[in-house]
């Protein structure tokens, strides 16, 4: 189950959204109802949990436990599929304020540390994989385990000081972590050093107008955000100095 | 770079952009990931990681949220931080082709997912009574499916864009008129610039992280100066 955890999102589409991921997990633990595999519950249950369902990939974990614990110890089907649906609303919001908002954002902005800071290519991503791989393996098997534990009784988990405050600590730490190394990423990308060619790299004046560049260009990003993604303004900004460039070459 | 360092590029993007959302999201997709990946098949990791740093900064921006359309930035960026690192060394063309090519082509795979979405879902549709009926080789089929056809769009689209990117990076080789120093220069500004707004919107909703960030910034900038 663990593993096929690990691809619940592989049938992704607009119809089911990960709801043929669920039953796809948790089929193993279905073989587990009288009858087994050829019997009437499997396949009703299978059926059951392989409809629409949505939620964070990492915490559907919960679910899965949840209601596979809920398929084998009998509960009725309307019971099931009642918790089911509400399950889909808390699991996705926990999940992507905690994970995509916080720890995701966090676990990037050290690997750029590591980055700028000179940490060599090994290490950077490295430590990046380790550390965020610490905190995904540890909420998809935290999850798993109360859901099989608690069954339908699983909402008190959703109130783990992990789930509810682990965003507002680690949204903290990333806004300090990225404002102390944006400086040095600006330095380690413009590369003062020449370490990358070893060219001699941009003079300090050069930096510091530089500096003062991606100051106003973050400023007008902030401005301009709900009309256009700073990666897209990006990709035009470079885009459009390349035409420019190549034109007067 | 020879055929076999392509097939091995294309086949790294195939898994990398397998892992963006189908299996396992252990982050292997990540451009500063990926971008190092591609470099070290190329033959240079250092140069991998320079250019998996810069697509970082643009992909802070982007939070990949279930439904919501986001960019792939996996296959891009192994190809970039490739076509970087497989330049006779540090070359300035090259960079600014493996960083435009890189953000283009996660465009482009942010389009290719949606299409795969799309094309998962009519295959559900077709299939919903089968699955409502609990048929397991009909459920499996479904998801075995759509676990390969992802494989499949990865490498796909890896091999795209190493196809339009290679060209481009040698008509730039020959052409780029500004130095490497001038082009990490202007790249690093747009990146940064990208990365300090990003992390200034995504946790405007954090009580107290906004002045952590402009306190820690303001002692990130003298550091940076007295180091």
């Amino acid at each position: 189950m663990v593993m096929r955890l690990l691809a619940i999102q592989g049938s992704w589409n607009y119809e089911t959204l990960i709801g043929t991921g669920i039953g796809y997990s948790m089929e193993p633990a279905l073989r587990l109802l009288p009858g087994g595999k050829n019997g009437t519950a499997y396949r009703e249950a299978l059926g059951r949990q392989s409809q629409y369902f949505n939620a964070h990939p990492y915490l559907a974990a919960i679910a899965i436990g949840a209601l596979a614990r809920a398929e084998l110890d009998g509960e009725s089907p309307t019971q099931i599929e009642r918790y089911r649906r509400a399950l889909c609303s808390p699991l996705g919001s926990l999940g992507d304020r905690l994970v995509w908002a916080s720890w995701l954002p966090f676990c990037s902005l050290v690997a750029l540390a590591f980055f700028a800071l000179g940490a060599g290519p090994l290490l950077t991503v490295a430590g990046f994989l380790l550390l965020y791989n610490v905190g995904h393996l540890w909420l998809r098997l935290w999850g798993l385990r109360v859901g099989w534990r608690d069954g339908l009784r699983v909402a008190p988990a959703l109130g783990n000081p992990v789930l509810r405050s682990g965003p507002l600590g680690i949204g903290r730490a990333a806004a300090a972590v990225g404002g102390l190394v944006l400086p040095f990423i600006f330095l380690r990308i413009a590369d003062p050093g020449g370490a990358w060619a070893g060219l001699a790299g941009p003079h300090r004046f050069a930096l510091g107008v530089g500096l003062v560049g991606v100051a106003l260009a973050a400023l007008l990003l902030i401005r301009l955000q709900g009309r256009i993604e700073g990666w897209k303004a990006g990709l035009i900004a470079l885009s459009l100095l390349a035409l420019f460039s190549s034109l007067r070459s | 770079m020879t055929g076999i360092d392509a097939l091995v590029i294309v086949l790294v993007g195939a898994v990398v952009g397998f892992d963006t959302v189908s299996f396992p999201q252990a982050m292997l997709a990540r451009p500063i990931v990926a971008a190092t990946l591609g470099g070290a098949i190329a033959g240079s990791a250092l140069l991998g990681v320079l250019c998996g740093a810069i697509l970082e900064c643009f992909a802070l921006e982007t939070l990949p949220v279930g439904a919501s359309r986001y960019p792939e930035w996996g296959s891009a960026s192994v190809v970039g931080g490739a076509i970087l690192a497989d330049a006779p060394s540090a070359n300035a063309g090259a960079l600014i082709v493996a960083v435009l090519v890189a953000l283009g082509g996660a465009w482009l795979g942010g389009w290719s997912m949606v299409e795969l979405r799309s094309h998962n879902a009519r295959r559900a549709r077709r299939q919903h009574d089968a699955v409502a009926r609990g048929e397991w080789k009909v459920i499996r089929g479904l998801h075995v499916a759509g676990l390969i056809s992802d494989l499949l769009r990865g490498a796909a689209l890896t091999a795209v864009i190493l196809a339009i990117s290679l060209p481009l990076r040698d008509a730039a080789l020959r052409s780029w008129p500004h130095s490497f120093a001038n082009t990490a220069l202007m790249v690093a500004i747009t990146a940064v610039a990208v990365a300090a707004s990003a992390v200034w919107k995504h946790f405007s909703a954090v009580p107290l992280a906004r002045p952590i960030m402009v306190a820690a910034l303001v002692a990130g900038l003298a550091l940076s100066f007295i180091i």
